[in-house]
């Protein structure tokens, strides 16, 4: 019987070492073998060098007294500080920069990104001049460009520039009114508080009215009103008062009033023009991929234009956007560790630059900034990819 | 016959020419003119023209001191960029500490290497497999040797003297040259189907593309030399290129895998029926697909890594940004009030310049190897 033949027929001998899967082990024991002699080789030389440099390691020293200087720190610090804390005046610097940078950015991105897209000649190429001269060039040169060559080079404090509502710019940094809200401006936060809370009840009884009845309600105007005037009432109604000190010159420098340091203000200023080109791209890319035939599928299912972008263009761009301008995001995080370069206290200067330098801890301060850096993108990731999830295209 | 009504007895009046559609003036009315709002941002885009534009030829132009004039002249009221200042430190801007009798040695590398890159890039230009050997292995070496000297009778110039540009190409070079295999074959590693090779390249990519280059420059600087047996130093160049090739690899790695994860499974099942081995598959078949597909992307990180080398200040070397930022701090000679800010131009000019050359030869390329794919 052939078939029965052909059934005993044994596979065809293949040499051992031909055998994809047993090439496969080999290969794999290989490379964990030689990464592990690696890493042992590495480890055995650094506790050999530590032991003939007298160092010993831990992170003991997070407990002891620092002992320097930090310029700008939003929590309480003096020299006799610890270090562990020196760690947390830098991460809150960091996030503190990129916070302001990426609201900054976002705004300038979205804003260049249309404008390139403009059908209007003049703004569009404005803004594609802008993007192609910035993206182009070293995010460190623009820094010190504007660090040294714009901010320091500002007036010293007795010829300071005068801005308006109060403000001042010189070579120590930029000078701005401090608000002082008085003890009843308390019940102005409760009031913007109850209003979003309406504002977000609001629109989700719209919705539910909208599946139900396919009326519509003009959520938009109405959320509008429901913030500004609830808010608005509260303040008039407890007496709430905003004060403001403005910076008053003295002998040498200002007393009063916010003062925002160069370092900052170059940092915050240099990432959000830096990444501001970058966003506008994203946004431009997201807003073409958009196929024409959904602009002329909602127009012929009478949709009014305002519609039309809410409700068939935006949503589909935006799957588009959000994902690279998340990663936008994590790159202006990571970027703000060049303000290392001109002063900024952050995270990389004060603790895997002072902090490091005085305790002689490379390998535990360099594995915090890492783990500090890698647990916000894992995060970024993570939320990420639950986004992906939610907006994917379903198809059969 | 009857009379109908519906049917008309007089012509209809002809309708009015078709508006222009040429010309300077309907081109005006197209692109400037169109809406009430888009002539006013026309207008506003115009304003902020005549705001911006007079200054600032003022300063690069109008105003500016010339490559031959003085630093009085530069110390002026209302004087503009200085370019006195550039000219007369630009053997610093570009070849940093380099002795000046020697410097026809880095001027010999700069020549070969323009000879040779320019027919690489030009796709009609022949021997294209000769030239890629002289330009990858040859030339490395041969500017290795020309450079650092010790050998043929040429002068010794320890890696601490060279600067300026000559350190930024160098780094650039290498790290391009370098990163790209090395983001391949993590690519690969990435897509493997043997565990413990993925989970090395996923974690290898993760990790380094989760930190900024400065901490990886850090480490390099610092720990690379508690990692290394008692006695060695590594060169300061050595660590920087280290530092910038490992980063920009891992980057490389995930757009290269955007290519491969856009080739259909077809083609994988078609290379393993033609009985090709895994390196065949990959190098005939699947790679040249994946990498077309990823052009910009692999320009766009070359371009990164380009503008990336100016962290190197952080291992100690003096790159362009850091010969100008040096000379900027300490050439009390050419002290004035628009010194550093030339001084910051230059350096701008010269990187824009590469990086948008780079872009600009992405773009030409992602158009000649366009195959069709795009409508």
């Amino acid at each position: 019987m052939t078939t029965q033949e052909l059934g005993h027929q044994s596979a065809p001998r293949v040499r051992f070492f031909n055998d994809p899967v047993i090439r496969g082990i080999i290969y794999q024991v290989v490379v964990a073998v030689v990464l592990v002699g690696f890493i042992f080789w590495i480890v055995g030389n650094t506790a050999a060098n530590l032991a003939a440099q007298n160092k010993t390691t831990g992170f003991d020293f997070l407990w002891k007294t620092a002992g320097f200087d930090i310029s700008f720190s939003l929590l309480p610090w003096s020299r006799g500080s610890y270090y562990w804390e020196a760690f947390l005046v830098g991460l809150i610097n960091t996030l503190l920069v990129a916070f302001i940078g990426i609201i900054c950015a976002t705004i300038l991105g979205f804003t260049l990104g249309i404008a390139r897209l403009s059908s209007n000649f003049i703004i569009s190429s404005l803004a594609t001049i802008y993007i192609e001269l910035i993206r182009n060039i070293p995010l460190l040169l623009q820094l010190f460009f504007w660090y040294f060559a714009v901010l320091k080079a500002m007036p010293a404090v007795r010829d300071s520039i005068a801005l308006p509502f109060d403000s001042f710019i010189n070579q120590r940094g930029i000078f701005v009114p401090k608000p002082l809200p008085d003890a009843q401006f308390g019940f102005v936060w409760i009031g913007l508080a109850v209003a979003v809370i309406a504002v977000v009840v609001l629109r989700q009884w719209a919705k539910k009215r909208l599946e139900a009845t396919g009326q519509r309600f003009p959520v938009f105007l109405t959320s509008l009103a429901i913030l500004i005037g609830v808010t608005g009432l509260v303040w008039l109604v407890s007496g709430a008062n905003v004060g403001f000190e403005p910076p008053v010159l003295e002998r040498f420098n200002f007393r009063g009033g916010l003062a925002l340091p160069p370092e900052f203000v170059a940092l915050a200023f240099g990432l959000t023009i830096y990444t501001a080109s970058f966003i506008a791209e994203t946004v431009r890319a997201g807003i073409q991929s958009v196929n024409r035939g959904q602009t002329e599928a909602a127009q012929s299912l009478g949709l009014k234009d305002n519609d039309r972008l809410r409700l068939v263009i935006v949503p589909q761009a935006m799957r588009v956007i959000i994902p690279p301008l998340t990663s936008q995001y994590l790159n202006l995080t990571k970027n703000s560790s060049l303000g290392a370069a001109i002063g900024y206290p952050e995270l990389v200067n004060v603790f895997a630059g002072t902090s490091l330098n005085q305790t002689g801890r490379a390998i535990e301060c360099i594995a915090i900034t890492m783990v500090v850096y890698l647990s916000f993108s894992l995060i970024t990731s993570a939320i990420m990819n639950w986004y992906n999830g939610r907006v994917r295209l379903v198809e059969r | 016959m009857t009379d109908i009504g519906f049917v008309r007895s007089d012509l209809v009046d002809a309708r009015p020419a078709p508006r222009r559609t040429t010309g300077a003036l309907a081109w005006a009315q197209k692109n400037l003119f169109s809406t009430p709002l888009d002539a006013a941002l026309t207008l506003l885009g115009i304003l902020f023209l005549f705001w911006i534009v007079p200054p600032l030829y003022g300063f690069f132009f109008g105003n500016a001191v010339g490559p031959n004039g003085t630093v009085e002249q530069c110390r002026m009221e209302n004087a503009g960029a200085c370019w006195a200042y550039i000219s007369s430190e630009m053997e610093f801007f570009i070849y940093g500490f380099y002795d000046i009798p020697e410097q026809w040695r880095p001027n010999i590398v700069f020549a070969l290497g323009a000879l040779l890159l320019v027919p690489l890039l030009v796709p009609k230009a022949p021997f294209k497999r000769t030239n890629a050997v002289l330009f990858l292995v040859v030339y490395p070496i041969l500017s290795y040797f020309l450079l650092a000297g010790g050998v043929f009778g040429l002068r010794e110039i320890p890696t601490e003297k060279w600067g300026g540009l000559l350190v930024t190409l160098i780094i650039s070079v290498i790290g391009i040259t370098l990163s790209l295999p090395l983001g391949i074959i993590l690519a690969l590693g990435r897509q493997s189907k043997m565990p413990i090779i993925k989970t090395v390249c996923v974690s290898f990519i993760e990790l380094v593309r989760a930190v900024p280059l400065i901490t990886i420059l850090f480490m390099a600087s610092i720990m690379l030399p508690l990692f290394m047996p008692q006695g060695t130093t590594i060169d300061k160049f050595l660590r920087a290129i280290v530092g910038v090739t490992l980063f920009t690899s891992a980057y490389m790695a995930e757009v290269i895998r955007g290519g491969l994860q856009a080739i259909p499974r077809g083609q994988y099942e078609a290379a393993e029926a033609l009985g090709l081995s895994y390196w065949q598959r990959m190098s005939f078949i699947i790679l040249p697909q994946a990498i077309k597909h990823v052009i910009p992307g692999i320009v766009n990180s070359f371009i990164a890594l380009f503008k990336d080398t100016s962290l190197v200040y952080i291992v100690g070397m003096k790159d362009l940004l850091e010969a100008v930022k040096t000379k900027n701090d300490t050439a009390l000679e050419w002290q004035s009030a628009n010194t550093a800010t030339t001084g910051y131009i230059f350096a701008a000019m010269v990187f824009w310049v590469f990086c948008f050359g780079m872009s600009r030869y992405s773009i030409y390329m992602e158009n000649r190897l366009n195959t069709g794919y795009k409508r």
